[in-house]
C-alpha cells in the first residue's frame, strides 16, 4: 500500500509537467485549430531565450525577472504573432492535413533558426527554470517535491482556472471557438476574424513559453528533441480530453504519469506490464483511444461549412510545355543521372562512394512518401519505423537463419508491408490528423518499446550483415553494392510509376478528390488505402534493408542514427518540400536529405559567398538544411506538389515561353496559371 | 418487377422523425420523381437507399436482393449510379480521367499486383467509352481541364457522366438542377431524357425544380415533413389539392 502510495506521489510532478504540455497543446487547437506539433518547438525558443539571456555561464547574465519577462511575455506572444500573421492566417480555410504538415516544417526549421540566431552551442548544459533555486527539495513525512514541482503545479491548475473562465465568460473566448468553427461565419457576424487569431496565437504561444522556462530544469540539457519528446508524451492526454476540455486534459495527463508510475514500480519485476506497458502507457492510450473513441471518429475534421467561398488554391502551374521541351528535360535529367552514377563509379573516393550509396538509399525509403503522402494524400509518421523492421529483420533472419541476405531483405519488405497493413484497419477510419497520430503513436511505441526487445533490435551486439551476392555477381565491393541499390532505385521507382497511373493510383487520385463520390462508383475506400500503407511499408522495408546491408554491421545501436521517430517527421518535410507526387521528388528528397549539407552548405556556398565577401566563410551551419526544407513544407497548403516542384514547373514554362518566342518572334506570353471561371464548391455533405 | 422497392422507411436523427415509414418503387427503365420542399427528408431517403445512413426501420431491395447490410461501394457494383445535391467531383482530375476511373470500377478489374506487373494503364477501350460519353453530353470541349476551373452547370453533367459510366441500372440524381440556369437544367433534361430512352436507365429523380420533374417523369412521389403525402402518375398528382397545399402552395 505505502508502495503504491509512495508511487503516486512520484507520478505527480511528471504528471503536471505532462498537463502542462497537454493543456498547452489543447489550448492551441481550440483556439487556432492547428494541431500543433510545432508546439515544443515553441517552448524551445523561448527556453533557450532565457538560457542565453539568464543561465549561460558565458552569457548576458541578466537577472531572473527580466530574463524571464522578455523571453515569456514579449518574444514568445510575438512568435505566436508572427506565426499567425505569416502562416497560419492565410491557413484558416486549409486542410487539417495542410495545416499538420505547416507544424512539422515549422517543428523541424524554428528550433534550428532559435540555434543561429541565440548562436547556442550544440548542447547546452546546465539548464536552470525560472524559480529560485528551483531545485531546492521540500520533504512531506517520507514524500519529497521540490520548488520547480510545486510551481509547476500551481501554474498547471491556475492556467486550467483562468483559460476555463475566459471560454466560458469572455465574449473573447466565443469569439475564438467560432473563429476556428468557421472564419468565414464569423466573419459575417460582424467579428475581425484575423484579431481573435492573432490574439489566440499570441495566448498560445505566451503558454508554450511559459512550460518552456518552466520545464528547462527537467532536462540534462535544453535541446528541442527534449520538448518534443515532451509534447509527443502530452498528445496522449490531449487526445483524451477530445482536443477541447482544458480540465480533462489537466486529469488526463496527471493520471497518465501516475498509472504509468504504478505500473513501472508495483508488479513483479520482469512482468510484461512493468516492462513494457507502463513505460509505454502515453502510446498505447493514444493509440487506443484515436481508434477506440468513438467521439473522435465520429467528428473526424471539421471544416469549415462557408469553405466553398474561398477561392480555391492555385491551379497548378499549366502545362503548356512542347513535346521538345519534355522530352528535353528527360534526357536532361538522364544526362545528369548517368554523369553523376559514372563520376562516383569511377572517379568518386570511398567517402563519396558511401554518401551516394547512402543518398540513393535513402531515395528508396523516400519512394515510400511518395505513395503515402503524394498518392493517398495522409501524413504518415511511422515510415522510420517500416525502415527498421526491414532492416533489423535482414540483419536477425542472416545472423540466426543463415539467410541469403536479399531473401531476408524481401522477408524484411514483406513483415513491414503486414505491419503496415494492419496498423492501418484500425486506423482507416480516422483520416488527416489523427491517422498521423496514430502513426506517431506507432512510431514511438516501436521505439521505447519494441527496438529494445531482443527480437526486435538483436539487443546490445551489432548483427552482421553480408553484402549480397547473385550467381556470379558479388556485390561486397562498394562501388558494385551502390550500383546494386541504384538497380533496386530503378526498379522501386519504376514500380510506383506503374501503381500511380494504374489501378490503384488512378482510384487512390478518386479518393483524395472524394470519399464519398469514390465509394458511389463502386471503389472500396477501406481496401484501398490498407493497399496503399502495405505497398509504403514495403518499400520503406526494403530501404531500411538496404541500410542494414550499407551499415554491414547492424543492430540496436544504430537505430537513433538511422530511424528515430524524429526522422519521420523530418523525412516528410523533406519529401513534401521538394515534390511529394514524383518519383522524380524522391529522388531529389533522397540527394538532398545527405548531400546538402555537405555539398551545398560546406562547400558550395561558403565558396560563393567567398566571391563576394570581404571576410572568410569556412562552413555553414548544417541547421539551413533543417530550416530551408523545414520552410519548404510550410507552403505545403498553397503548392502540395512541392515548392521545388513548382519552382521548376514555374521555370519550364518560363522556358518553352522564351523558345515560343523565340520561334514566332512574338511577344504574346500565354498566362502562367489557369484562372478557374467559377469555383465548384467541394464541400461533404452526403 | 420493380427494381428498387423501398419498404416502410424511417430514419430518425435525435428527436426529429426525418422519415416515417416511407415506401417508394421504381421499374426497369422507369423515370420517377420524388419531390418535396425543403426539409422534407428527400437527402435523408437518398442516403438510406445508398447505404450512406443505415435506416431505423424498414427495408430496400434491388433487383430482388435485400440491400441491408451492403455497404455504399458493393451498392455500386450492384447497378446504383447517384449524382450528389453538393457537387462531388475528384478533384485535381479532368472530366476525361473521372471517366475513365468510373469505367475501371464499372469493370472492376485490376489492383495493385497487375499495376505492379504494368498492366495497370488506360486500355483503349476505357478510352473509347470516356470519349463516347464526352460526346454524349457535350463536354469535348473541356474534356481535359481540372474540373476545379469548370462551372457548376459543366460539374453536374460530370457527374452524370461519371454515374453513367458505370453502366448503372438504376440512376439517383439529388437535385441535378440546383445552381443551374435555364439553359444548363434544359440540356441536363435533354442528357436524362437521351439516357434513359436508349440505354433504358432507370432514373429516381429528386428535384425541387417542378417544370423539370413536369416534363420529364411519368410517376411521382411526394414528401411532406418525412411523410409519403401523394404518389401516382404525375398529372394526378399535381392536381392533388394536398399536395397544392403542401408544396406548390409556397411555390407557384
Ligand atoms: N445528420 C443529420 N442530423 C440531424 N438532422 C438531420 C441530419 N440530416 C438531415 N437532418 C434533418 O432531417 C430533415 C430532412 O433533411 P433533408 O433530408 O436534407 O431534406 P431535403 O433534402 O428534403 O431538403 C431536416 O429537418 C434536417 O434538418
Ligand atoms: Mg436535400
Amino acid at each position: 500500500m505505502e508502495e503504491l502510495v509512495s508511487a503516486v506521489i512520484r507520478g505527480f510532478p511528471q504528471g503536471c509537467v505532462y498537463a502542462l504540455v497537454a493543456v498547452g497543446f489543447v489550448l492551441t487547437y481550440k483556439t487556432s485549430g492547428v494541431f500543433n506539433l510545432a508546439f515544443g518547438a515553441q517552448a524551445f525558443v523561448s527556453a533557450a531565450l532565457y538560457w542565453r539571456l539568464h543561465t549561460d555561464p558565458e552569457g548576458w547574465q541578466w537577472p531572473i525577472v527580466p530574463a524571464a519577462f522578455v523571453s515569456v511575455v514579449i518574444a514568445a506572444p510575438l512568435l505566436g504573432f508572427v506565426l499567425d500573421r505569416a502562416l497560419y492566417r492565410h491557413l484558416r480555410t486549409a486542410s487539417p492535413v495542410a495545416k499538420l504538415v505547416t507544424s512539422l516544417g515549422l517543428l523541424v526549421a524554428l528550433p534550428e533558426i532559435a540555434k543561429i540566431v541565440l548562436d547556442m552551442p550544440p548542447q547546452a548544459y546546465g539548464t536552470e527554470g525560472i524559480v529560485p533555486d528551483g531545485r531546492v527539495v521540500y520533504r512531506f513525512g517520507d514524500y519529497a517535491l521540490n520548488r520547480d514541482d510545486i510551481v509547476t503545479i500551481v501554474v498547471v491548475i491556475l492556467a486550467v482556472a483562468v483559460l476555463s473562465a475566459l471560454f466560458r465568460f469572455t465574449a473573447l473566448g466565443l469569439r475564438m471557438r467560432a473563429v476556428v468553427e468557421s472564419p468565414r461565419m464569423t466573419e459575417l457576424a460582424g467579428v475581425n476574424a484575423d484579431r481573435v487569431g492573432s490574439i489566440s496565437w499570441m495566448l498560445s504561444s505566451f503558454f508554450a513559453g511559459v512550460a518552456g522556462v518552466l520545464l528547462a530544469p527537467l532536462f540534462p540539457y535544453l535541446g528541442a528533441d527534449q520538448y518534443f519528446q515532451l509534447v509527443v508524451t502530452a498528445v496522449a492526454a490531449a487526445v483524451l480530453a477530445g482536443l477541447s476540455s482544458l480540465p480533462v486534459a489537466l486529469v488526463g495527463g496527471l493520471a497518465l504519469s501516475v498509472v504509468s508510475q504504478v505500473m513501472v514500480t508495483y508488479p513483479p519485476q520482469d512482468s510484461f506490464v512493468r516492462q513494457v506497458l507502463g513505460p509505454a502507457l502515453p502510446f498505447v492510450v493514444l493509440f487506443g483511444v484515436l481508434v477506440f473513441m468513438p467521439s473522435l471518429q465520429r467528428r473526424r475534421e471539421a471544416t469549415d461549412p462557408l469553405a466553398g467561398v474561398d477561392p480555391p488554391p492555385p491551379a497548378l502551374a499549366a502545362d503548356e510545355r512542347s513535346r521538345a521541351l519534355t522530352i528535353g528535360t528527360y534526357v536532361f535529367g538522364a544526362v545528369v543521372g548517368l554523369g553523376f552514377f559514372w563520376w562516383v563509379l569511377t572517379v568518386a573516393n570511398s567517402y563519396w562512394l558511401a554518401r551516394f550509396t547512402e543518398a540513393v538509399i535513402y531515395a528508396v525509403i523516400f519512394c515510400s512518401i511518395t505513395v503515402i503522402t503524394g498518392m493517398t494524400g495522409q501524413v504518415s509518421l511511422c515510415q522510420p519505423a517500416f525502415a527498421a523492421i526491414g532492416a533489423f529483420t535482414t540483419a536477425q533472419l542472416v545472423t540466426r537463419y543463415d539467410m541469403s541476405v536479399l531473401a531476408a531483405m524481401v522477408i524484411g519488405a514483406l513483415l513491414a508491408a503486414l505491419t503496415g497493413g494492419l496498423l492501418s484497419i484500425p486506423a482507416l477510419r480516422l483520416g488527416g490528423i489523427f491517422l498521423a497520430l496514430a502513426t506517431l503513436a506507432f512510431a514511438l511505441f516501436f521505439e521505447r518499446v519494441l527496438v529494445k526487445e531482443e527480437w526486435v533490435g538483436g539487443g546490445a551486439s551489432l548483427m552482421d550483415v553480408p553484402r549480397p551476392t547473385i550467381g556470379p555477381w558479388d556485390f561486397g565491393d562498394d562501388r558494385a553494392f551502390f550500383v546494386l541499390c541504384t538497380v533496386v532505385l530503378v526498379v522501386v521507382g519504376t514500380l510506383v510509376i506503374f501503381v500511380r497511373g494504374g489501378t490503384t493510383g488512378r482510384y487512390l487520385d478518386a479518393l483524395r478528390g472524394s470519399e464519398v463520390a469514390a465509394a458511389a462508383i463502386g471503389i472500396n475506400p477501406a481496401r484501398l488505402r490498407i493497399t496503399a500503407f502495405a505497398l509504403s511499408a514495403a518499400i520503406a522495408g526494403v530501404g531500411g534493408g538496404l541500410i542494414a546491408m550499407f551499415s554491414e554491421r547492424f543492430g540496436q545501436a544504430n537505430y537513433d542514427a538511422r530511424f528515430s521517430v524524429f526522422f519521420g517527421l523530418v523525412w516528410t518535410v523533406i519529401v513534401v518540400s521538394i515534390g511529394s507526387r514524383t518519383v522524380e521528388g524522391a529522388i531529389q528528397a533522397g540527394a538532398a536529405f545527405i548531400l546538402f549539407p555537405l555539398v551545398i552548405l560546406q562547400r558550395f556556398l561558403p565558396w560563393l559567398l567567398n566571391l563576394v565577401l570581404p571576410w572568410h566563410v569556412e562552413s555553414l551551419p548544417t541547421g539551413l538544411t533543417f530550416i530551408l526544407f523545414g520552410l519548404g513544407a510550410i507552403t505545403y497548403a498553397k503548392h502540395p506538389e512541392g515548392s521545388v516542384e513548382f519552382g521548376k514547373r514555374r521555370s519550364l514554362n518560363a522556358v518553352q515561353r522564351w523558345i515560343d518566342r523565340l520561334g514566332r518572334g512574338s511577344v504574346d506570353t500565354p498566362p502562367d496559371t489557369v484562372e478557374p471561371a467559377v469555383s465548384l464548391p467541394t464541400g461533404s455533405e452526403r | 418487377m420493380s427494381l428498387l422497392v423501398a419498404e416502410g422507411v424511417t430514419k430518425k436523427f435525435a428527436g426529429i422523425t426525418a422519415l416515417d415509414s416511407v415506401s417508394l418503387d421504381v421499374g426497369e427503365h422507369e423515370l420517377v420523381g420524388l419531390i418535396g420542399p425543403n426539409g422534407a427528408g428527400k437527402t435523408t431517403f437518398f442516403n438510406c437507399l445508398l447505404g450512406l445512413l443505415r435506416p431505423d426501420a424498414g427495408t430496400v431491395t434491388f433487383a430482388g436482393s435485400d440491400l441491408t447490410r451492403v455497404p455504399v461501394h458493393r451498392r455500386a457494383r450492384l447497378g446504383i449510379g447517384r449524382t450528389f445535391q453538393r457537387i462531388e467531383l475528384f478533384v485535381g482530375m479532368t472530366p476525361r480521367e473521372h471517366f475513365v476511373v468510373a469505367a475501371r470500377a464499372r469493370a472492376g478489374r485490376g489492383g495493385l499486383v497487375a499495376d505492379l506487373l504494368g498492366r495497370g494503364r488506360v486500355t483503349r477501350e476505357e478510352h473509347d467509352r470516356a470519349q463516347e460519353m464526352l460526346e454524349l453530353l457535350g463536354l469535348g470541349p473541356v474534356a481535359d481541364k481540372k474540373v476545379e476551373g469548370l462551372s457548376l452547370g459543366i460539374g453536374r453533367l460530370v457527374e452524370v457522366g461519371r454515374a453513367l459510366m458505370t453502366e448503372p441500372r438504376l440512376l439517383l440524381l439529388d437535385e441535378p438542377s440546383s445552381g443551374l440556369d435555364r439553359a444548363e437544367t434544359a440540356v441536363l433534361a435533354e442528357t436524362l431524357r437521351s439516357v434513359q430512352r436508349e440505354r433504358g436507365t432507370a432514373i429516381l429523380l429528386v428535384e425541387h425544380d417542378v417544370d423539370l420533374v413536369r416534363s420529364l417523369v411519368g410517376r411521382v412521389f411526394v414528401l411532406d415533413f418525412g411523410v409519403l403525402i401523394a404518389s401516382g402518375r404525375t398529372e394526378d398528382v399535381f392536381a392533388d389539392a394536398a399536395v397544392r397545399r403542401a408544396y406548390l402552395g409556397d411555390l407557384v
